[in-house]
């Protein structure tokens, strides 16, 4: 699976968000996510995870997807993390 | 047989302000993430109470479904399913957890 499938998935999933997905061995299945998304807004760090594992959950249960490292934001976290 | 695993992890985790279900047990853990999370915990000096998963095939699938969550540590905290490793470490790192332990125990 290539980086671009797994963003066209979660952009379809979760419309307008900022997402940015990485291969980090080459391998092709495993990835470091990051989404900054206001669709997390309100929702617990569990919850926000949920909703990108159920976006590609097709692609995990078919281990197309090996290991998958999360880092979801709202983009108000983001900015707070990260400024 | 199903639904009486399910009920014995209810059960647990609400009688336990900090339920953790990990490989092995906090002083000899059996996997990397379990004993990360043993450590975060650790640090901040609550009491939490732990099942090794590794004991019980049931238990280990029936957490999974429990939380629907698929992978082991899984950390619950009043009752409720916080997360697995990485999870938990990004709310310690996020310093969002404290208030959570704090909120568990009153004080």
């Amino acid at each position: 699976m290539n980086p671009a499938e797994i963003q066209a998935i979660l952009e379809k999933a979760l419309p307008g968000s900022t997402i940015r997905v990485d291969d980090l061995t080459g391998g092709g299945d495993h990835f470091q996510v990051w989404i900054i998304s206001s669709a997390f807004e309100g929702k617990s760090l569990i919850d926000q995870h949920q909703m990108v594992y159920g976006a590609l959950r097709e692609a995990l249960g078919s281990e197309r997807i090996h290991a998958l490292a999360l880092k979801t934001y709202t983009p108000e976290q983001w900015e707070r993390y990260n400024s | 047989m199903a639904d009486e695993v399910l009920a014995k992890i209810d059960e647990k985790v609400k009688n336990n302000k900090i339920m953790l279900y990990m490989k092995g047990n906090p002083n000899f853990p059996q996997c990397g993430f379990s004993a990360h999370v043993v450590d975060i915990l650790r640090s901040y000096g609550y009491p939490f109470e732990t099942e090794d998963v590794l004991a019980d095939a049931a238990v280990r699938d029936g957490v999974k479904r429990y939380s629907n969550w698929p992978t082991i540590p899984q950390i619950f905290i009043e009752g409720k399913f916080i997360g697995g490793c990485d999870i938990l470490h990004e709310l310690h790192e996020r310093r969002e957890l404290e208030p959570m332990l704090k909120a568990a125990f009153g004080k």
